[in-house]
């Protein structure tokens, strides 16, 4: 099976066109300018919503970039991708009498204006003399690096990929998030004189009490990892993909890997459907996935659910796999899966699946892709000696601190064992609010900076 | 299905929309396609001497999004030759026999001019004669429109001179760029006139080019003030008509104009004491077939309120307006809000907070949050009301009253007499 390079591109390039001019005129001006409105408290970052619409419908495009952005660095990634109906527009006070106000496809369209623009929208902050290293260069550390260099720190970013961005450049499957878009905020970082090191590990090329020594503080903001294994016979197999790896793939170079091919993705998480769909652009000829809960429980939004269904990709509830099959050649020729069913757990727990004896059967496919959730990066948290929970770093609430004073975390890193969201909005808000902190305990609390140090 | 019949002054026609003298009535072509489009008259673009104009002459201030709120021109008479207009004058009235074929007329103000061009037009059989004292650009400058429409007293004799000489209903359409519109509307009462159309233009500047800095619209990169019309100034033109309507000394059916877009504006200014309507600036954003629409509403209202005659309407809600000094200073109002309708935008708090009498509180109440009027502290300004974007969710209630009806008028004459009796 063969898929050209331009059918490829075409699949990959970003699936929602931005609004058009009048369209964006239109929709700024149904906007009621709420006061104390409830669309800027359902975004975690604050956003300034009515007033960055108000500066759209007065064609100040400029004010309008720069009051989502002063909010929000990853402004522009965020149209894309947050969960807008969870958050902003789902608050609008529109919902139950029209229609809620487009506040993300506005947002995009103020953002893009921005990078089309070549606009520099921030300086640094005059050096207070500080400096601060921040481990990951993702939205929340990106974010936390603005910040501090806002406040006039000197901000060294370690960065173990390529590019900086994190998921964003590498994560978030292109025809949702152009690779562009990421990287444009990485350089409205780096535009700040935030020292961005990419291609070094923390842990191995520097390590962690390297960081703590030749810098004031430090942010951990590293993320999550791999896909976990999913203890099954045959993960070792060919074909068997970490669904992370496999959209990181194809935000690096695309490429018909899965062409003609019969995909099993395992999971129903957000992750999940980004490779169902990802599989299904790569010209996979058939896509399913298999969760072991049902529908109710699927923890993809309603959106996404829809977007893959429209993508062809079907879907088997109550299913979990057994075991993956191989040929000869040591490469996946089926799945093996046993039906589930829900059994009431004690109250407030969600339902459990529990197999149902004797109901195995095997699905033929050339690739399984796992997308059951993001391993810890323990031996990094171990190595800055931060309590955790499972990988989980514990922190202050307010201030993001963490058992260490002189270590912050951020993002994905915090994420979990009940603990806030997965999201690109609220990694960056957390790194907002740790730069806070930081610039609160270094030079606001501490009175009189030494500027010489 | 009601009659929309009306007379104005003596000119009938079969509704009373009529379009009023501007770029629409400019042709024979047009005015005919426009009597076929429904519109039951017409006023003839303003025919006199001489034929100029510039280019560019029209501008438009579009609000929030929405075009055409108001519209600016700096357009003067007819472009075309006298016998060309009077040759389709014929011909579109001899189409359109029972449709109204008014004539807008402008001359210099001399008693000759105004006699010569009154025969002339008279001849070629129109339905009345509407004399522009109004147009506030270019010929003002040349004694002419509004430079006549300014001086009561040149409205009076120019009125008269035309009286000499005319056998058909004179409407003499007033310049609203003036102090006191009832001054010239008394003045064209006692010259004779039959009727008064209300308003022409209103002095006006629609813009600036903020990258180019020329005015909006410009020539060659020069400006100069415009006239303005269109829904923006419906308000303006209505409190005219109905300041000539109360005013017994005017006393003559009126034409009503300004912003007048659909069949609702033109109810208003029925009963606000217009015998009829014109239209220009909607015409000209929508075409004629926009007619329809108004044609069929204003039927239908006047059905739906049992009313048989569209003249019926005329000067119905005229008793209502008066002077401040007879309002009654006794009655209240306050703002009440139906928190099921209400969507949270908080608009009127922050209105009623920042800009009138802060008396809406914001209540959170076990995770809810709703918002409650102390109505006691209520001056009824209705801006709450105004600013929400949903209709209904704030009612102005009446309050109880809490003396018997008391205006500044009648208190100031309850006073006098006290004093007298004190004296
Ligand atoms: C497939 C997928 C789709 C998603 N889709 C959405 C979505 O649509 N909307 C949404 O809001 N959220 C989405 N998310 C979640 C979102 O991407 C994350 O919550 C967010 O990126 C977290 O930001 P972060 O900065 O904490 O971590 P990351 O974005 O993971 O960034 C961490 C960075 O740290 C670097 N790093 C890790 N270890 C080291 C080290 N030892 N040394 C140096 N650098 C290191 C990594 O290379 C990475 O660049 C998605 C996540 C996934 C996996
Ligand atoms: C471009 C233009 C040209 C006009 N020309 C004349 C005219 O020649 N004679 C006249 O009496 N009024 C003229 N008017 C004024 C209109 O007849 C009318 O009084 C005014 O536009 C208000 O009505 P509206 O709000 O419906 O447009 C003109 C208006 C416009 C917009
Ligand atoms: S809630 Fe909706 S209408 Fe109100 S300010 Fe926000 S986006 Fe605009
Ligand atoms: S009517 Fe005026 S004073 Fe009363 S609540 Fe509304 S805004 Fe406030
Ligand atoms: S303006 Fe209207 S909708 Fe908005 S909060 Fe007030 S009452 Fe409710």
């Amino acid at each position: 099976m063969f898929i050209s390079d331009d059918a490829l591109k075409r699949n990959f390039a970003e699936v929602k066109p931005g609004l058009r001019p009048k369209q964006a005129f239109e929709e700024a001006h149904r906007c009621l300018y709420c006061y104390d409105a409830p669309c800027i408290k359902a975004c975690p970052t604050g956003i300034n919503i009515p007033s960055f619409i108000k500066r759209i419908a007065n064609k100040n495009m400029l004010g309008s970039a720069r009051t989502i952005l002063e909010a929000n660095p990853m402004g522009a990634s965020c149209a894309r991708v947050c969960p807008t109906e969870e958050l902003c527009e789902g608050a609008c006070v529109l919902n139950d009498s029209s229609k809620p106000i487009l506040i993300g496809d506005l947002q995009r369209f103020a953002t893009d204006w921005a990078i089309r623009n070549n606009q520099q929208l921030f300086a640094s902050g005059e050096r207070n003399g500080r400096s601060v290293a921040i481990v990951g260069g993702g939205p929340a550390g990106l974010s936390a690096a603005r910040e501090l260099a806002r406040f006039g720190f000197a901000v060294t970013v370690f960065e173990a990929k390529a590019h900086a961005g994190g998921l964003n450049t590498y994560g978030i499957v292109s025809f949702r998030l152009p690779k562009e878009i990421a990287l444009w905020e990485v350089e409205q970082v780096r535009k700040l004189g935030v020292d961005i090191r990419t291609n070094t590990v923390v842990g191995r090329d520097v390590t962690a009490s390297e960081l703590l020594e030749s810098h004031d503080v430090v942010v951990l903001a590293a993320g999550m990892s791999k896909v976990p294994m999913m203890g099954i016979p045959g993960e070792e197999l060919e074909g068997v993909y970490d669904a992370i790896e496999l959209v990181e793939k194809t935000k690096v170079s695309l490429s018909g890997e899965l062409s003609g091919r019969r995909v099993v993705v395992v999971g129903a998480g957000n992750t999940a459907i980004d490779a169902a769909t990802c599989s299904v652009r790569m010209g996979a000829e058939h896509v399913e996935i298999c969760y072991r809960r049902s529908k109710q429980e699927m923890t993809a939004y309603e959106f996404e659910y829809e977007f893959a269904k429209s993508d062809g990709v079907a879907f088997r509830w109550l299913t979990a796999p057994v075991r993956i099959i191989g040929d000869e050649h040591g490469r996946v020729k089926a799945i093996e899966c046993v039906r589930m069913k829900l059994e009431q757990a004690e109250s407030g727990r969600r339902a459990r699946p529990v197999p149902i004896p004797g109901s195995e059967f095997t699905i033929e496919a050339d690739a399984v892709i796992k997308a059951i959730g993001q391993t810890r990066h323990v031996s990094l948290v171990d190595q800055f000696q931060l309590a955790h929970t499972r990988g989980v770093v514990t922190i202050d609430q307010e201030t993001y601190r963490t058992s260490n004073p002189n270590v912050y975390a951020a993002g994905d890193v915090i994420f979990g064992e009940g603990q806030g969201d997965a999201m690109v909005v609220s990694a960056v808000q957390q790194g907002k609010l740790a730069a806070f902190a930081i610039y609160k305990q270094l030079v606001l609390d501490a009175g009189d900076v030494d500027r010489q140090t | 299905m009601a009659d929309l019949r009306i007379n104005l002054a003596g000119i009938q026609s079969p509704n009373p929309f009529w379009l009023a003298s501007a770029p629409p009535t400019n042709t024979g072509y047009q005015v005919q396609r426009a009597f076929e489009a429904g519109w039951g008259g017409a006023v003839w673009k303003t025919l006199g001497d001489p034929i100029i104009n510039t280019s560019s002459r029209f501008a438009a201030v579009h609000f929030n999004g929405q075009r055409v709120a108001g519209f600016n021109n700096i357009e003067l008479i007819t472009d075309r030759p006298l016998d060309v207009n009077l040759k389709e004058i014929y011909e579109t009235k001899k189409r359109f026999p029972n449709h109204a074929l008014v004539v807008s007329l402008m001359v210099e103000p001399k008693r000759d001019k105004w006699h010569e061009i009154v025969k002339k037009v008279e001849a070629v059989g129109v339905d009345g004669l509407e004399l522009n004292f109004g147009c506030p650009h270019g010929m003002a400058e040349r004694g002419m429109g509004s430079a006549s429409g300014q001086q009561p007293d040149l409205v009076e004799r120019q009125t008269y001179w035309v009286k000499e000489a005319a056998r058909t209903p004179v409407i003499v359409k007033l310049t609203p760029n003036i102090t006191d519109i009832t001054a010239t509307a008394i003045a064209a009462a006692n010259g004779c006139a039959d009727a008064i159309s209300l308003i022409n233009t209103i002095n006006s500047l629609a813009g600036v080019d903020l990258d180019s800095w020329n005015t909006i619209p410009h020539v060659a990169g020069r400006g100069s003030h415009g006239g303005y019309c269109g829904p923006a100034v419906k308000p303006i033109a209505l409190n005219m008509v109905a300041e000539c309507a109360r005013n017994p000394e005017v006393g003559i059916p009126i034409s009503g104009i300004g912003g007048i877009s659909d069949w609702k504006d033109a109810v208003e200014f029925m009963l606000m004491g217009a015998a009829g309507v014109q239209v220009c600036t909607a015409v000209m954003h929508h075409g004629f077939r926009i007619v329809e629409e108004m044609i069929d509403g204003l039927s239908n209202y006047l059905d739906s309120k049992g009313i048989e005659r569209v003249s019926d309407l005329t000067g119905r809600a005229v008793p209502r307006y008066t002077d401040w000094g007879n309002l009654d200073l006794n009655y209240a109002v306050a703002a009440r809000i139906h928190t099921d309708t209400c969507i949270n935008c908080n608009k009127c708090y922050i209105a009623c907070e920042d800009t009138a009498h802060q008396c809406i509180e914001r209540i959170e109440d076990s995770g809810a949050s709703y918002l409650k009027v102390r109505e006691e502290d209520c001056v009824g300004c209705n801006l709450c009301a105004i600013v929400c974007p949903v209709e209904g969710a704030i009612e102005m209630v009446d309050l109880p009253s809490t003396g018997v009806p008391m205006s500044w008028n009648e208190r100031q004459a309850a006073l006098a007499k006290l004093n007298m009796k004190g004296a």
